[in-house]
């Protein structure tokens, strides 16, 4: 009889809190270097800052001992790190907005939301204990997620801010509920295209070697488009609409391997965003201020122009390949510094060096993601595992990408490192989830045994009750 | 599920590849071009954070930076900016800088590499980087005389010590001050720039490096080293003068200043350069050639473009391609030659010096912020312009003008000063320019000095380089030699 030996899996808790020390080792290093590079002086409360990141990273690396002991061990020291790096990057611009009598204290306020981010996270791992579960609110996410999109233009909550309907502010706390949308739709993605990958794959007849769809199934494909398109449109969201399309393109071709689909997605947002780009002044303005940018006229434009990308480059220019050194640079001459510009404001005081670390840092987070998604054993979990890395990587490419002059700007912030509660908070929750499907990619497989039940032996299912997920998890 | 998600990972991989890419573009590639940048003021901040090291003139800061409590750090101040501005130009915030503040930035800032050790040092002991001392050749007093004797007249006096090609004074007038371009209220600055790009004269503009004047007659020193290198002629041969030359090829004539005679006819070349006869030195330009006169020229710096002091000059221009009627001309420094003062106090320098002529400087030491010497200029050679025996045949005959010729108003009692004058032809209704170019001791040269009157100064039409240029010029020499 074939049997599949389950063999001793190393957990990896051990080695992850040892990642954790380096991680927070990197976090309150780089405070205390910023207090040095600024005031000459070691922070005051570098102790309790130091304590307090401490005391958060280890509590949610015992929620997982305790809740999800087999997850990947290195997805929470590297959100750990970025979150670090990001804190002390937004403490340093504080200390330049002070000396400049500007608004500032962004990092006590991001200090709190780290807070929030990590206990939410551990309640996520807490009260999931299986991601299929997810499933069933399949159609609920996606309408959620719908309704989060929308919700900016709502009048009354829905706030315009920097040329973009992408705030909402319910009693004086405002957030950016597509930050929320894009998990929504990770999940809504996840359910319908594990129901019907099949057809969506094999029907439909083959031109030029390409194998197209179905007329019938192309309706949510354009559905999701047109919703893209709208969001570029009404709420002049290009980031958002940009990171929801390429979600929905990269999960639909997980789903079916058709390169049809990405094909066909493709030339879809390119003729949306070009459209867009013509018809609407605002759409237009931003291709222009990317394609002309060191053209004087744009660049001296008052509003829409590329000061604030040509203003960053100088930054990362300045800095060089080792940069400035935290506190030696002056990334507050470049606007929103903290949050939408913080990758510049890190080349400049980091250098090329920093940076590319920092990017290898992402790329590494989201290959994990893929490596779960491609351990765990049912579909909806690949898929959802899958497009969360997907989501982490596509939003760094669009925000670094937009910084370097690679893409237009877009709205978009830098995951887990720039100023933003949202978006921080979305991550974590994105990393909870990561790391509980990792749990039950890399445990052991006791399902071998309940697959060629032995008599005698109980059966233990690996997370509950078990769907009809089996079959779906070809691989 | 597998193949797509190794293949989606792929993706994601070149995505990071491509930002890698990107970001070494800019942070790499093209970080000298964004650095460079003029709407970049991060340089300038930067710059402003850290002490700014001072222009020195004799062992006095005339530009220096002091603490201030605004963002920017450090204000520059020029004690006298007036007299000194074509010597430390201006550093601005809103207008950037220019001649030794521009040329001299980066030992000023402690950014050059003369300093890469102190920089070094100051980065393992957490030193806070400052500029360096740029201490100039400059003689306050030559420069002192030299602005006074401008007074309100448009003009340029360049001194330099022949052995060695340091600049003693470098006056360009109306000068400028440069505090008032180098306030923090950018509004102030600004509206200062504003009026002096406006101002007439153009002080902004320094008319001793970066104006081309018609050289008039003491270009003749040049054709005359030109025809005494030849061989064929010695301060005694004969030059026919008369009252009008016809111009070969043309029905053009050219006469002396004031359409009179030149005394003789014929004439010596001597008693040519001491009257500075017109008539005998364009038939001299005729008979030694356009080509001689043009590398002779050259000899003494005319046609580089790519001379500096560290301030770049523009090049003074001898033309090429020249026929009859216009190496006649351009003998006598009309038509189309032209020449900045520094060059025409190079001339005087190279005839001083035994014909050899010292390339011009104005940064004589670097001294770092703990007055560790980190750069001492050498004296180089620029060219050997004419033989000993030439150098010593025109002192002799520019001895002569200054004794009993065009340029007596330059004669200082106990010291043999070798002059020489001009008067340049400009457009018809505009007054001559009035030039001077000598040196002094005759025998022991210890300055060499040219002096330019813009269109005649205060006398208009009745000026000449004699009357004008030539007192200004012996207030440079006993300055020099007095101090």
């Amino acid at each position: 009889m074939a049997t599949v030996q389950p063999h001793a899996v190393r957990a990896g808790r051990g080695v992850e809190l040892g990642l954790l020390v380096l991680a927070l080792a990197i976090g309150v290093a780089s405070y205390v270097l910023v207090g040095i590079g600024t005031t000459d002086k070691v922070p005051p409360d570098v102790l309790e800052y130091g304590l307090g990141m401490a005391v958060l990273a280890v509590g949610i690396h015992l929620v997982l001992r305790w809740r999800a002991p087999y997850a990947d061990p290195v997805i929470l020291p590297i959100t750990v790190a970025l979150n670090g790096i990001g804190l002390a990057m937004i403490y340093r611009i504080d200390f330049a907005y002070e000396a400049r009598g500007r608004p500032h204290g962004f990092a006590d306020r991001q200090l709190v939301w780290t807070a929030i981010s990590v206990v939410l996270a551990a309640a996520v791992l807490i009260l999931l204990r299986d991601h299929r579960t997810l499933r069933r609110y399949t159609y609920t996410a996606g309408i959620a997620g719908l309704a989060l999109t929308l919700l900016p233009l709502v009048p009354g909550i829905g706030v315009l801010l920097n040329g973009a309907r992408i705030w909402v502010r319910v009693g004086g706390v405002g957030f950016q509920p597509a930050e929320f949308a894009k998990i929504a739709f990770a999940i809504f993605f996840a359910g319908y295209l594990v129901t019907h990958r099949d057809a969506l794959a094999l029907a439909g007849p083959k031109v030029l070697g390409l194998h197209l769809p179905r007329a019938q199934d192309l309706g949510p494909i354009l559905v999701v488009w047109a919703a893209s398109v709208a969001v570029l449109v009404l709420e002049r969201d290009l980031g958002t609409s940009l990171l929801f399309f390429g979600l929905f393109v990269a999960m639909l071709y997980l789903a079916t391997e058709r390169l049809s689909w990405v094909i066909i997605g493709l030339l879809l947002f390119v003729v949306g965003a070009g459209l867009a780009a013509t018809a609407f002044s605002h759409v237009g303005a931003r291709f222009d201020a990317w394609l002309h940018a060191f053209d004087p006229a744009v660049f001296d434009k008052a509003y829409g122009g590329s000061g604030q990308l040509v203003r960053g480059l100088f930054g990362m220019a300045s800095g060089g390949l080792f940069g400035t050194g935290w506190g030696d640079g002056r990334p507050d001459l470049v606007p929103f510094a903290e949050s939408d510009f913080i990758v510049a404001s890190l080349g400049e005081e980091l250098g090329l060096t920093g940076l590319i670390a920092i990017l290898m840092c992402y790329l590494i987070l989201a290959q994990r993601g893929f490596r779960t998604a491609i351990g765990v054993r049912d579909g909806f979990g690949k898929l959802l595992a899958g497009g969360l890395a997907f989501i982490v990587a596509l939003q760094t490419f669009v925000v670094v990408g937009g910084v370097t002059r690679v893409i237009p700007v877009t709205g978009l912030v830098t995951p887990f490192i720039a100023y933003g509660g949202s978006s921080l908070v979305a991550n974590w929750v994105i990393v909870a989830l990561l790391l509980r499907i990792s749990d039950e990619a890399r445990r052991p497989a006791r399902n071998v045994r309940v697959a060629t039940p032995i008599a005698g032996v109980p059966q233990v299912a690996a997370g509950g009750d078990q769907p009809t997920e089996v079959i779906g998890g070809i691989s | 599920m597998n193949t797509p998600l190794r293949r989606l990972a792929t993706v994601v991989m070149a995505m990071f590849v491509v930002l890698i890419g990107s970001a070494t573009w800019v942070q790499y590639a093209q970080a000298d071009k964004l650095n460079n940048d003029t709407r970049n003021v991060r340089g300038l901040y930067r710059e402003y954070g850290n002490a700014r090291g001072p222009i020195v003139v004799g062992g006095k800061a005339i530009a220096f930076s002091t603490p201030v409590d605004d963002p920017y750090g450090y204000q520059r101040q020029y004690t006298d900016g007036t007299t000194y501005s074509a010597v430390t130009g201006f550093y601005s915030i809103v207008n950037g800088k220019s001649e030794l503040e521009n040329a001299a930035n980066a030992a000023l800032t402690g950014k050059g590499d003369q300093l890469f050790f102190t920089r070094i040092r100051d980065l393992i002991t957490g030193r806070k980087p400052e500029g360096a001392a740029v201490e100039t050749t400059i003689n306050a007093a030559a420069q002192a005389a030299a602005v006074a004797g401008l007074g309100d007249q448009q003009g340029a006096v360049v001194a330099i010590e022949p052995s060695t090609g340091k600049i003693l004074a470098l006056v360009s007038t109306p000068g400028f001050d440069a505090n008032a371009l180098a306030t923090h209220d950018t509004a102030a600055a600004s509206a200062a720039y504003q009026a002096l790009d406006a101002a007439p004269g153009n002080p902004l503009r320094s008319n001793a490096i970066k104006e081309r004047y018609a050289p008039g007659s003491t270009f003749k020193l040049v054709t005359a080293a030109a025809a005494l290198e030849s061989g064929e002629y010695t301060p005694a041969s004969t030059l026919p003068a008369p009252l009008a030359l016809d111009l070969p090829q043309t029905t053009a004539t050219i006469g002396n200043f004031g359409g009179e005679g030149c005394g003789t006819d014929p004439i010596t070349l001597a008693d040519a350069l001491r009257v500075s006869c017109n008539t005998a030195f364009a038939q001299l330009g005729l008979n030694v050639g356009a080509d001689a006169l043009r590398t002779q020229a050259e000899k003494f710096g005319f046609n580089d473009p790519g001379q500096t002091i560290p301030m770049g000059v523009v090049q003074s221009i001898f033309p090429a391609d020249l026929n009859a009627p216009q190496t006649a001309q351009s003998a006598i420094g009309q038509h189309d030659v032209q020449a900045t003062p520094i060059e025409m106090a190079m001339v005087s320098a190279a005839i001083a010096n035994d014909g050899r002529l010292m390339t011009p400087y104005l940064v004589d030491t670097v001294r770092s912020a703990d007055l560790t010497t980190v750069q001492v200029t050498k004296p180089q050679l620029y060219s050997t312009a004419v033989s000993p025996a030439t150098a010593a045949a025109l002192t002799q005959m520019m001895i002569g003008v200054v004794q009993s010729g065009t340029g007596t108003a330059a004669q200082i009692p106990g010291v043999q000063v070798a002059g020489k004058t001009g008067t340049a032809q400009t457009t018809a209704d505009q007054p001559p320019h009035a030039w001077f170019t000598a040196f002094a001791p005759a025998d022991n040269p210890r300055v060499a000095v040219a002096v330019l009157v813009e269109h005649g100064g205060n006398l208009g039409n009745e000026a000449t380089g004699g009357h004008v240029a030539a007192p200004i010029a012996k207030a440079v020499i006993e300055a020099v030699l007095g101090s």
